[in-house]
């Protein structure tokens, strides 16, 4: 039998920057305007209009290269990719090719590293940056896990919202098979329109399977673009007549090589804030989190200043891990991703918790009441009547209630069974509709019980 | 200073020459809004400026001599002609060119051939041939130009006036229709060096829209010197070949012992790579014509033609329509020239070569030479027809101009002389941002050389 087959996966990846304006003129970039409002003579490409680089587009895209840990070329030269398209006002894009920005960088996906070879700018109406990925993933979950981290590594930085619904974060991939243990590449293809993320992985497996099908019934895989279509979960391929380009690049005269200083390239590492990776583990130094809680409160940066300023507050961090990782994340899911109870609220909660006057339960009413209605933990447990019943006279009045209905148990408890304490505890809490304090339950239990 | 009807009436007394494309009536009425729109204090008061067809401008619409582009009106006007406007110049109507600028002799507009102010049957240059023919006639003290490959100094000395191109960065671009982009600028023509540079002066200096133009103040205009004593003026010996019209060596002879009596040094040197310059500008510019041409594909502006069934169709019938066949001729060998496969034997070579070009000059500038002085044009202008069959032997018309084009150098045309009736134009070509000093140096000549006599 022969071995079974691997597949070599490598992703392009647009990424729409976050900016005002657009790449090579002031216009906005705003989503979602009335058709050709937001143009002016450069980015309409009209007869004698020049384009001019936006430098916050500029800082950004380095920004993205270093995070990526590429190296950033001191100068980079724009260039044209000549084509027709109708939404391609000047009949070229302004892109680079054989000089671009910024090389070599690395992405750690599980414990390999993909290559991220390529940050680019690209077309001259919205900034866009392109990241070219090496043939290193091999399968299409690793693809998926690839972009993830992609996605949360550009979001954590700010230049991007990387969001695929919107185009903002657009992927080609290319895919090919060979048997395990081959190390030379086949043909491959080149996948495109996947337009969500839930398609990613879909439309790589629908492409790798069609590869290895083919190659079993004694056919080869032909390089050619295919189209993925993800109501038939099925790819086709492009017509040739739609591919096939010689985009005749070279460089833009209307644009100078783009010359970066070594204080502004300084000064865009300076604005990188800490990245997911070195965030977590220092979660796990600082706060004493395991790996695997510390990657849940990372995995966006809002998340983790979430978690960061309770832990402080609180001084109390796993506990501040374990709300943030359930209570405060199943409610953001509900709620568009808000984190609708406030740090300093959260940590008050966590406080009442520890200080006896909140049960676990009655806490987690207190939370869902605060996130929906907001008010101070406090008066919203107050106003629920959840507040820790504390006085043990109070209390004492319910031990004597509960041992008087359940004169059975007393006495089995008596001749010894003291794994019945739980059970007496549970009648307590229910006769105090949950407001006792159950360490200070159980000691007058086990004293009436002893007397 | 003149009043807006004078002005309307010395351009269309010269419409036998096809050199102005602004309908007169509309030219009359614009006139007369702009004079008094105009601010008296500019230093261009009144001072009527006729406009090269691809440069834009609100007043009047931008064809740039096509079909293509026939009726288009800019939304937006020419950095160069807004700053015009606020030193108080008139716009006084778009002139007749080649096609997109490509020409030499302003026979291929789509709108008809401009004829010479001096001899109708022959060519007035090109391919500004328009401004300078009337500035040439008289019609106008001066007019806005472009150059690519000597569109202002081949015409210029063509028509008897003064050409100035600036160095590369000098004027800014935005609003020039562009043609080559890496070697176009907006040049001037003027009755005289002090007319052509004082409007040279207006329209120089920065300008943040085109990332091309230097972070300049604006051109300071030389005082006319009293002699050229201290100036050395290099004549390189590749622009005198043997095979040099004899009247066009008689008149350049002249104009350089006049410079001597002045108190010029002059020397001979060598520009070795020059004759590639021809070569490598056509090139260079057609690949770069070949993107920026891209854009008219009938999608946006500009009349659409019969025949288009679907977008490819479409832009087919566009540009086969809407281009003339010189423009088509540059967009092919400018496609050709890029495409993967001929990228690095033709494109990447030219490259090469024009920094080569480039060094030469600055060899020479190196070694104490201050400007250059060499003949405009190799032959006074030839007669219309003559050199259509033949777009080689038109090329070579660019010979002594293109140089400065792809080194990025000043350069100035000024009138030295005729042969038979026909002008003859010497060129003083300055270093890169130098242009007061080749002002000051074109002052002086301009004083004492017999423009107008006999060589």
């Amino acid at each position: 039998m022969p071995p079974a087959w691997e597949t070599i996966i490598g992703l392009e990846t647009h990424v729409q920057l976050r900016t005002k304006s657009k790449m090579f003129c002031g216009c906005s970039t705003a989503f979602g305007a009335p058709p050709n409002t937001q143009v002016c003579p450069v980015c309409l490409g009209l007869p004698g209009a020049l384009p001019a680089a936006n430098g916050a587009a500029v800082g950004l895209a380095v920004r993205g290269a270093l995070a990526l840990g590429c190296t950033v070329h001191p100068k980079s030269v724009f260039a044209r990719k000549n084509y027709f398209y109708p939404d391609l006002p000047k009949g070229y894009q302004i892109s680079q090719f054989d000089q671009p920005l910024a090389t070599s960088g690395t992405l750690s996906i599980h414990d390999r590293f993909a290559k991220a070879t390529a940050v680019d700018l690209n077309r001259s109406g919205v900034p866009l940056i392109e990241i070219v990925g090496g043939p290193d993933l091999r399968s299409p979950a690793e693809a998926r896990a690839y972009l993830q981290l992609l996605k949360q590594l550009l979001e954590y930085i700010g230049i991007s919202d990387c969001d695929m619904e919107k185009g903002s974060l657009r992927v080609d991939a290319n895919v090919s098979v060979r048997r395990v243990g081959d190390t030379a590449l086949n043909t491959r293809t080149e996948v495109k329109n996947i337009n969500s993320f839930a398609f990613v992985e879909k439309a790589l497996t629908v492409e790798r399977d069609r590869q290895i099908a083919l190659n079993e019934s004694g056919g080869t895989v032909t390089q050619q673009t295919m189209l993925y279509d993800s109501k038939e979960n099925s790819v086709r391929p492009q017509r040739s007549k739609e591919e096939s380009h010689d985009y005749r690049y070279f460089p833009d005269p209307d644009l100078p090589p783009l010359v970066l200083t070594p204080e502004f390239v300084a000064e865009q590492q300076s604005e990188l804030p800490e990245l997911p990776g070195a965030k977590r583990d220092r979660f796990v130094a600082t706060y004493g989190l395991s790996r695997e809680h510390a990657t849940v409160v990372t995995a966006s940066r809002a998340v983790a200043d979430y978690f960061e300023t309770v832990a402080k507050t609180s001084a109390e961090p796993q506990h501040a891990a374990n709300w943030v990782m359930t209570e405060a994340l199943a409610d953001a899911k509900d709620h568009n991703d808000e984190l609708r109870v406030s740090p300093p609220a959260l940590s008050q909660i966590i406080g009442l918790v520890k200080g006896g006057t909140l049960s676990h339960q009655a806490a987690k009413r207190v939370f869902a009441e605060v996130a929906a209605k907001g008010g101070d933990p406090r008066s919203v447990a107050e106003s629920l009547g959840v507040i820790q019943v504390a006085d043990t006279n109070i209390i004492a009045g319910w031990v004597t209630d509960v041992l008087a209905a359940h004169p059975t148990e007393v006495e089995r408890y008596k001749k010894g069974e003291t794994k019945l304490m739980p059970f007496f505890v549970g009648q307590l809490m229910r006769a105090s509709k949950g407001k006792a304090d159950p360490k200070l339950a159980q000691r007058v239990l086990e004293e009436k019980l002893a007397s | 200073m003149s009043d807006a009807k004078a002005v309307a009436d010395r351009l269309v007394k010269a419409k036998r020459l096809n050199a102005l494309l602004t309908p007169p009536k509309e030219l009359r009425k614009s006139l007369n809004t702009q004079i008094a729109a105009a601010r008296p204090t500019g230093v261009l008061y009144g001072m009527p400026v006729a406009v090269k067809d691809n440069i834009c401008t609100l007043e009047f619409t931008t064809t740039c001599g096509s079909r293509i582009l026939e009726g288009y009106r800019s939304p937006y006007e020419a950095t160069a002609v807004a700053k015009l406007k606020a030193a108080g110049a008139l716009i006084a109507g778009k002139t007749n060119c080649d096609e997109f600028a490509m020409g030499s002799s302003t026979e291929h507009s789509a709108y008809g051939r401009v004829l010479h102010p001096l001899d109708k049957a022959r060519v007035p240059g090109g391919s500004s041939g328009g401004s300078a023919a009337l500035v040439g006639a008289g019609a106008l003290p001066a007019a806005l130009g472009s150059e690519t490959g000597g569109s202002v100094r081949q015409p210029a000395a063509f028509c008897g006036v003064v050409g100035i191109k600036p160095t590369y960065g000098r004027v800014s671009r935005y609003g020039l229709v562009a043609f080559g982009s890496s070697l176009d600028q907006i040049g001037v023509f003027g009755r005289s060096v002090h007319d052509a540079a004082r409007v040279l002066s207006v329209i120089s200096g920065r300008d943040p829209r085109d990332s091309t133009c230097e972070d300049r103040d604006p051109l300071r205009l030389p005082t006319v010197p009293e002699s050229l004593q201290g100036f050395v003026v290099g004549l390189p010996k590749e622009y005198f070949p043997p095979e040099l019209d004899p009247a066009v060596r008689r008149a350049c002879d002249r104009a350089i012992r006049m410079m001597k009596e002045l108190g010029a040094a002059v020397r001979e040197v060598s520009l070795p790579h020059t004759p590639y310059a021809v070569p490598t500008y056509y090139v260079i510019a057609p690949a770069e014509a070949s993107s920026n041409l891209a854009r008219y594909d009938g999608v946006r502006y500009g009349p659409r033609f019969n025949g288009a069934t679907d977008l490819r169709s479409l832009y087919r019938s566009t540009r086969g329509q809407g281009f003339g066949p010189e423009v088509r001729r540059r967009i092919l060998v400018g496609t050709y020239v890029l495409s993967s496969g001929y990228y690095d034997a033709y494109y990447r070579r030219a490259q090469q070569m024009r920094a080569l070009i480039a060094q030469d000059f600055r060899n020479v500038f190196d070694r104490g030479v201050d400007l250059l002085f060499t003949p405009t044009v190799p032959s006074p202008a030839f007669k219309a027809g003559e050199k259509l069959a033949d777009p080689i032997a038109m090329y070579m018309s660019d010979i002594f101009t293109v140089t400065a084009n792809l080194a990025g150098l000043p350069a100035i045309s000024l009138p030295i002389g005729r042969v038979k009736g026909l002008p003859i134009g010497g060129q003083l070509i300055g270093q890169a941002f130098l242009e007061d000093e080749m002002i000051e140096a074109a002052y002086a000549l301009e004083r004492v050389v017999p423009a107008t006599d006999e060589a």
